[in-house]
């Protein structure tokens, strides 16, 4: 695959003494990364703006939840972690995984193929993906794709490795023999959880794990990521299902057209959003209100011209939300303690 | 009323997913359909929208039995009811821009001032207008559910059948299109059948008017 062409940011971040602690060394941090598109064919010369100078911070223990609405970047953001974006994509800023152990923390925006493949998916990062019942190959058993994933991340074979990961899912070994179709939701959902773990990965990536998932799975789902984080694993979960990133998520991260626009630990951002774009989110579920933001996100390609115009993109689809800051304009993340939010200072 | 009775239903040398249902969907109102994954409520669907004969049973659209069903089914029958699926994707031909997504029913039932019917349809639910141009793999899942919605409304049907219509959207997006569909009830005298295993999306859409199956 060829990747297109990288600018990034390559100097270390501050050198603190909390990087050294192990604990609280970030597992993956992102420092203005963008994201672009350059389109071709008939929309030659336009751009589409996925991700802009996204900063988030990934630690270990943590579930963080990236919440938005369908189109906003969030699932560009995931693939672009993992070098699994069309040529014709741009990145810019940087992307760091860090790991357990002191290990050497590794650019992924800049990394080579070899890397990635060598290095880091699986090993590094590991995916869970959406529909996990057609992301498995159908023609072979799940122990067999088990089997296989062990055999090139750890290098042996041995089906007692199999048979431990499907224990730490809740799988039951005997159902490793089936092929995909005849495995429930459920249990092929195990499947990728377990098989996303056979490398050991300290970053856990679930982009959209629940989608089409009734509710009880969508919770057994969201458990099973919970107690993915631990001592030296984080979680990125990147969902457009409030509930579900409510059942699990310690920090959450909001992005509306292509821009993080508050993020902060979970319980504090949905019980007191600053953002008026987070409010308009939580008022339309259904237990909150069921009101539906007005109008449209801005397409991606015009992003630009609108933050030129407006600073905040969303002010311009809902100039005046009650109980939220006035805008000041500024379209960037600004912290405030452990939380933080663009445009809107916290009232 | 449309009205399925005794409806057996299944697929291919399967078992029956569905074996003996009864289902009354009355006019101008929203009724909701629970049920856990598997249950059948897609195979109910489908049957209830004209597109998969039952194994046994009937289906009586507004006291006429319903005698085919898919293309058998007469275009009158056919058009008296709508149908919505979870998966916007797959529901559309990739090959054709949103404008005719839209266009297409209108079209084969030889309906007059198409463009004005569209303009209004793109309103009504809320689809960019910008977007009509494009195809379907240029634009989010949200604008193309819409764009889905529209076409299933277009021809003003009698009853719509959601099934899981908001299945894999955003709590605003589904928020806005239960709006779109809450208003055709209001102004066409819609029967809606909401089906969803989501128990409280169903409760804020069709209050205590669920069935389950």
């Amino acid at each position: 695959m060829t990747r297109g062409p990288v600018e990034a940011v390559l100097e270390s971040p501050e050198e603190g003494g909390a990087l050294l602690d192990g604990p609280s060394r970030p597992l993956l941090s992102l420092d203005d990364m963008s994201v672009r598109f350059a389109l071709g064919g008939r929309r030659a010369g336009e751009t589409v703006h996925a991700v802009t100078e996204a900063r988030l911070e990934l630690l270990p223990g943590q579930v963080l939840a990236l919440v938005g609405e369908s189109g906003c970047g969030k699932s560009v953001l995931a693939s672009a972690l993992l070098g699994l974006l069309p040529a014709n994509a741009w990145l810019r800023g940087s992307a760091r995984v860090g790991g357990a152990d002191a290990e050497e923390d590794v650019e992924l925006l800049s990394a080579s193929e070899q890397v990635l493949a060598g290095r880091i998916r699986g090993r590094r990062i590991g995916l869970v993906p959406q529909s996990a019942a057609t992301h498995l190959t159908p023609v072979r058993t799940a122990r067999a794709q088990l089997a296989e994933a062990v055999r090139e991340l750890r290098g042996h074979e041995d089906d007692g490795d199999v048979d431990e990961l499907a224990g730490r899912v809740g799988l039951d070994p005997a159902a490793l023999g089936h092929y995909p179709h005849e495995l429930s939701g459920g249990m092929a959902q195990r499947v990728v959880v377990a098989s996303a773990l056979v490398g050991e990965p300290p970053v856990v990536i679930a982009d959209e794990p629940t989608t089409g998932l009734d509710r009880p799975l969508v919770d057994r789902t969201m458990d099973l990521l919970g107690e993915l984080a631990n001592r030296s694993r984080g979680v990125l979960l990147i969902t457009h299902d409030l509930s579900a990133a409510r059942r699990v998520a310690t920090h959450v991260a909001v992005m509306y057209a292509s821009r993080v626009v508050e993020t902060g630990p979970a319980d504090e951002v949905f019980d007191r959003p600053w953002h008026p774009y987070t409010v308009g989110l939580l008022n339309a579920l259904p237990e909150r209100g069921f009101e539906p933001i007005p109008g449209h996100p801005p397409a991606l390609t015009e992003l630009d011209a609108l933050e030129r115009e407006w600073g905040c993109a969303f002010c311009r689809r809902r100039p005046d939300t009650p109980g939220v800051a006035a805008c000041d304009g500024t379209p960037e993340l600004v912290s405030y303690g452990t939380r933080s939010v663009a445009a809107h200072p916290p009232c | 009323m449309l009205r399925a009775s005794g409806l057996v239903a299944g697929y291919e040398r399967g078992k029956r997913v569905l074996d003996g249902v009864n289902v009354d969907l009355p006019r101008g109102g929203v009724r909701g359909l629970a049920g856990p994954s598997g249950c059948g409520k897609s195979t109910l669907a489908r049957v209830l929208a004209l597109l998969q004969r039952p194994w046994a049973g009937t289906v009586e659209l507004d006291g006429s039995p319903i005698r085919g069903f898919r293309h058998a089914a007469s275009r009158r029958q056919r058009t008296a009811v709508g149908v919505v699926f979870q998966q916007p994707r797959p529901a559309v031909d990739p090959r054709m821009p949103l404008r005719r997504v839209l266009e297409e029913p209108l079209r084969a039932s030889g309906e007059r001032g198409v463009p004005e019917r569209v303009a209004e349809l793109t309103e009504l639910t809320g689809l960019d207008g910008e977007l009509l141009g494009r195809f379907p793999h240029e634009v989010s899942d949200g604008q193309l559910q819409r764009a889905c919605l529209a076409r299933a409304i277009a021809l003003r049907p009698r009853y719509l059948i959601c099934d899981e219509m908001t299945g894999m959207l955003d709590a605003s997006t589904t928020a806005a299109l239960v709006r779109v569909v809450d208003e055709q009830v209001r102004v066409e005298g819609t029967g809606v059948l909401a089906i969803s295993h989501d128990e409280s999306l169903l409760h804020a859409w069709a209050g205590d008017d669920v069935i389950r199956l």
